[in-house]
């Protein structure tokens, strides 16, 4: 299989046969997002044992997400899904009072076809909690999709705007020319409509870009999700709202459609490169001209000086699990990195086509081909491939890299870039602490000369 | 429909996914929705397993919902004997794709025409056996398998029906992500050569099903764990009138009790042949007083503190109910109860702990469990994971004892818990536990060590700097461990600068600045 080059950018599409997390899994992050919620993953016991064993310790920290575990009587129908539904809301309720539950329907619910959708308004109105549906299932999504189809549902629940009772107190302020304090604060900030960022963040992270977007005297009205449900922004006609994170496609697509939000499609802000041309996109539409914003990733840079000396010229192939890929792959050519190939679960063009293009002025810029990118990738054939261009990192799930790594790849879970704070010009450096560690690692190790430790007549063998 | 947050036994097709890859260049295929391939991921982290796990799935999306798999399955099998040339490849459903009631047995018909590798197709229901029973099942079928088509098509001829001339046994049931697995394994392989005996095969940990054909040649076969092998060994006993030892040889009394039954076996299978008779009491009385440590543990007055100490054990059966039997009668220690999550076999554990506790629990709820901790209030608890987090809520100890288990639980270094070594590391088990709960118990009456919470980092206190209400909120929500770091930096650059007031600017202008 030789190793294609591409002078554009093309996007392959391979069998499928790729390993990643269950959608499910972003119950784990969410929940401890959204602090006054409750997810119930309607399901078997194989997604209650991938949730037990993928969330480790937190699964005994009285989370609050639980399994409504399916058996026999519920798969034929025997048993009543609604009473059934019903009797665990009532008891989780009662023992956890949340302000919304959240059912996430699986591979199984699917199958069975037991309509959610439908059962969620009558049970919401009988026991008086909120209930949002998300469809996180495997047949479907893969691993951070599933955060995509909760925001997704969860938008359907943001408030209209008050934008009318703004409005009327300014024209009463006009009229009858009250000077109030209020002003002084309204001129702190460019006078627009509002901007609604999407995309589960952590807290801190979450107020840097805030920060960062006041800097540039843009103020973020609200968040979804919010730190709590009750918190939701108010979203509608003429309102703003823009991504962090490259796998909200659906989010994206039902603010546009169903709450007539205006969608700004931009890079995301991963990395300086990606967090500058995150604000500028933001900035115009705002009828704002960027501030210092140069010198601010030019700074950034500087003092990434260290890790962009062990990376420089250094190559990495990305598997492919969270769709985080290509701005990854995008801020590691900006840092000198060759990139062999970006597998990525599934790539919505239009809703990425910012960072696409941010993609191919990179490499451009870099002077380097702009590598493949390939959507459901198959595992198999790219362990061959990876065994062909003798990557100096692998960035790949867990299911290979202990085995990569005895045959000498040095490897980087992709989970962890998802679990840690990648996000803004503050956290670029978290970014290739990760990218490092694997190249660091080895360096510390260099001396012990034992890069392969697997048994020589083994076919996956691949350097000495 | 049951609200579940934990279980200890995991989905059918895990157990049969544990049985496959044990197996030499056996490979399984899942039928599965994207996702349910974590097995994959556990072998590789827990186990630290250096080769790709001889698992894959064949994806069932969306399409495969609405026009059946059609080729796909056929096509996956077909496709991995082509890559990696197995000996046997396994189908397997996981609970989702059994839904689909696709007729996976055809798929499987019609590949193994084309195909060089054997193809079978895993015969367990998820809906009525766990992790533990498929595993079970599914070891028994692939010995069939081999064992059966064997006798159609070549009886007589191929099938060496002898037995090998020197006693040697078969040990069924070692496998992957198995509770101290490996260690056990080389110390039954260490007590086999001292008695003098051969080790015809292990399975299925590294076994090949190419062998399988020879397993009758042993003399009889061993079950340490009575989970997974016992189908096997009945149906090896049925068909090839093969006696087994279902026994599991943890703690001395059970040791001698095994070596004995071994004799037994050996003696009666020598009786036609030109062999002498075995004796092995001397090695048994040799190895409980000298090797195993525990035997004299129990009466050194560091065990006497132990007298009257109130446990409760929950864990699989054979764990569960060893460790049960060897605090009891071994140590003198007082079992308020004891406890299995194997339901199915819920009346061999009681016949064998009875009398040696004061409770039996079967259940496999952990809040159960965790209740009946609570109410017991014991000095120690010997559990799986679970309790252990459930002893950390409660302030009580616990050794682990038993699966499911954490990656802390597959050691590097060497720690059996079958034969005379593992009475030793029990022994060490059961006594630090006890040990760190008394030291904390006297440490919480005389006030401890050390106060717990150290009031001021810095000197002086008196910084001058005021930190607005903002600010000091984003502060509040920075991580414990890093909070007092940020804040020394922050008010660092803030005097550096002559900041008065610290806002949560100044916060992420420090980050950014001690970064580098």
């Amino acid at each position: 299989m030789s190793v294609k080059v591409y002078e554009t950018l093309t996007v392959e599409c391979e069998t499928g046969n790729y390993h990643t997390f269950c959608p499910i899994s972003c119950v784990s992050w969410l929940y401890q997002k959204i602090e006054d919620s409750f997810f119930l993953v309607v399901g078997t016991k194989t997604c209650g044992y991938f949730l037990q064993n993928a969330l480790g310790v937190m699964i005994f920290a009285e989370p609050r997400y639980a399994m409504a575990e399916l058996e026999e009587g519920d798969i034929s129908a025997q048993l009543n899904d609604y009473e059934g539904l019903k009797r665990l809301c009532i008891r989780i309720k009662k023992d956890r009072d949340p302000s919304v539950i959240i059912w996430i329907g699986t591979c199984t619910t699917e199958i069975i076809k037991m309509d959610l959708e439908g059962m969620a308004p009558k049970l919401e109105w009988e026991i008086g909690i909120p209930i949002l549906v998300a469809r996180a299932n495997g047949l479907d999504y893969a691993f951070t999709q599933g955060e995509d189809t909760v925001l997704a549902a969860m938008a359907h629940r943001c408030p209209e705007p008050e934008l009318f009772v703004c409005e009327r107190k300014l024209t009463i302020q006009n009229y009858f020319a009250f000077h109030s304090i209020k002003k002084h604060e309204l001129g702190e900030y460019a006078n627009s409509p509002s901007l609604v960022l999407f995309g589960s963040l952590p807290f801190n992270v979450a107020s840097q870009l805030n920060l960062e977007l006041k800097r540039q005297s843009i103020k973020v009205s609200g968040w979804l999700p919010a730190q709590r449900y009750t918190d939701l922004p108010s979203l509608g006609d003429g309102v703003y709202v823009c991504g962090v994170n490259p796998f909200l496609s659906r989010t994206a697509t039902t603010l546009i459609r169903r709450k007539k939000c205006e969608l700004i499609g931009a890079p995301f802000p991963i990395g300086p490169d990606g967090t500058r041309a995150w604000i500028e996109k933001i900035c115009p539409v705002f009828g704002v001209e960027t501030q210092g914003l140069e010198e601010r990733e030019e700074r950034i840079w500087e003092s990434l000086k260290d890790y962009l000396d062990l990376v420089r010229g250094k190559s990495v192939f990305f598997m492919g699990d969270n769709l985080l890929e290509v701005s990854l792959a995008r801020f590691l050519i900006r840092c000198g990195m060759i990139v062999h190939e970006i597998g990525i679960p599934y790539m919505d063009k239009r809703y990425q086509a910012a960072e696409l293009l941010l993609l191919q002025d990179t490499c451009i810029k870099m002077c380097v081909p702009i590598p493949r990118i390939v959507e459901k990738p198959d595992n198999s054939n790219q362990i061959q491939r990876i065994r062909e261009l003798q990557p100096d990192l692998a960035i790949t799930g867990m299911a290979h890299a202990n085995p990569l790594e005895a045959r000498g790849i040095s490897t980087k879970w992709s989970v962890e870039f998802t679990f840690a704070q990648i996000h803004g010009f503050a956290n670029a450096r978290d970014v290739l602490e990760l990218v490092t560690r694997p190249l660091r690692r080895q360096k510390n190790l260099e001396d012990l000369g034992r890069t392969t430790l697997v048994i020589k007549k083994n076919k996956f063998k691949m350097s000495q | 429909m049951k609200l579940a947050y934990w279980m200890y036994a995991g989905p059918a097709h895990i157990g049969t996914l544990r049985v496959a890859s044990s197996f030499k260049n056996v490979h399984a295929i899942m039928h599965a929705p994207l996702g349910d391939d974590y097995f994959n991921v556990m072998r590789s982290m827990l186990e630290r397993e250096r080769d790709f796990t001889a698992a894959s799935a064949s994806i069932v999306d969306r399409h495969v919902l609405a026009h059946g798999s059609q080729e796909r399955v056929v096509d996956n099998i077909l496709r991995k004997d082509k890559e990696e040339r197995p000996d046997l490849i396994i189908l397997t459903p996981t609970c989702t794709s059994s839904i689909l009631q696709e007729d996976l047995q055809n798929f499987v018909y019609r590949a193994s025409i084309i195909s060089d590798s054997n193809v079978i197709f895993a015969d367990v229901d998820h809906y009525q056996v766990n992790e533990i029973q498929a595993a079970d099942r599914t070891l028994e079928q692939v010995v069939r398998y081999y064992l059966d088509r064997l006798d159609r098509c070549y009886r007589q001829e191929k099938l060496d029906q002898f037995l090998t001339n020197a006693p040697s046994v078969n040990i069924i049931g070692i496998f992957t992500l198995g509770f101290h697995n490996q260690h056990d394994c080389r110390e039954l392989r260490r007590l086999l050569r001292d008695l003098d005996i051969g080790i015809n095969q292990i399975i299925p940990e590294g076994g090949s099903v190419e062998d399988l054909k020879n397993l009758p040649k042993a003399w009889f076969n061993l079950i340490p764990y009575r989970e997974v092998g016992l189908m096997t060994a009945m149906y090896l006993n049925k068909e090839y009138g093969m006696p087994y030892i279902s026994t599991a040889p943890m703690g001395a009394v059970d040791m001698a009790e095994w070596i004995r039954q071994i004799q037994k076996n050996v003696n009666t299978l020598t009786l036609s042949s030109s062999i002498k008779r075995v004796d092995y009491e001397h090695y048994i009385d040799g190895q409980t007083r000298f090797v195993s440590q525990a035997a004299w543990f129990s009466r050194s007055i560091d065990c006497q503190n132990l007298t009257g100490k109130e446990t409760v054990i929950f864990g699989d059966a054979t764990h569960a109910a060893s460790i049960t039997k060897i605090l009891a009668r071994e140590m003198g220690i007082r079992v308020s109860c004891s406890g299995t999550y194997c339901k199915h076999d819920a009346e061999w554990f009681k016949e064998q702990i009875q009398g040696f506790c004061d409770e039996i629990l079967i259940t496999d709820d952990h809040a159960e469990v965790g209740d009946m901790i609570a109410k017991m209030e014991p000095s120690a608890i010997f559990g799986t994971q679970m309790e252990r987090h459930i002893g950390k809520r409660l302030d009580i100890p616990c050794g682990v004892i038993s699966a499911p288990v954490h990656i802390q639980n597959f050691p590097l270094g060497y720690r059996p818990f079958l034969g005379y070594e593992g009475t030793n590391q029990i022994a060490d088990l059961v006594y630090n536990s006890f040990a760190l709960g008394m030291e904390d118990h006297l440490l919480d009456i005389f006030g401890g060590h050390d106060t717990k919470e150290v009031i001021t980092k810095s000197l002086s206190t008196d910084t001058g700097l005021i930190w607005n209400p903002e600010s000091r909120l984003e502060l509040s929500k920075i991580p414990r461990f890093v909070r007092e770091k940020v804040k020394i930096n922050t008010e660092k650059l803030a005097r550096q600068k002559g900041i008065e007031t610290i806002t949560v600017e100044v916060m992420y202008t420090a980050k950014e600045a001690f970064n580098s």
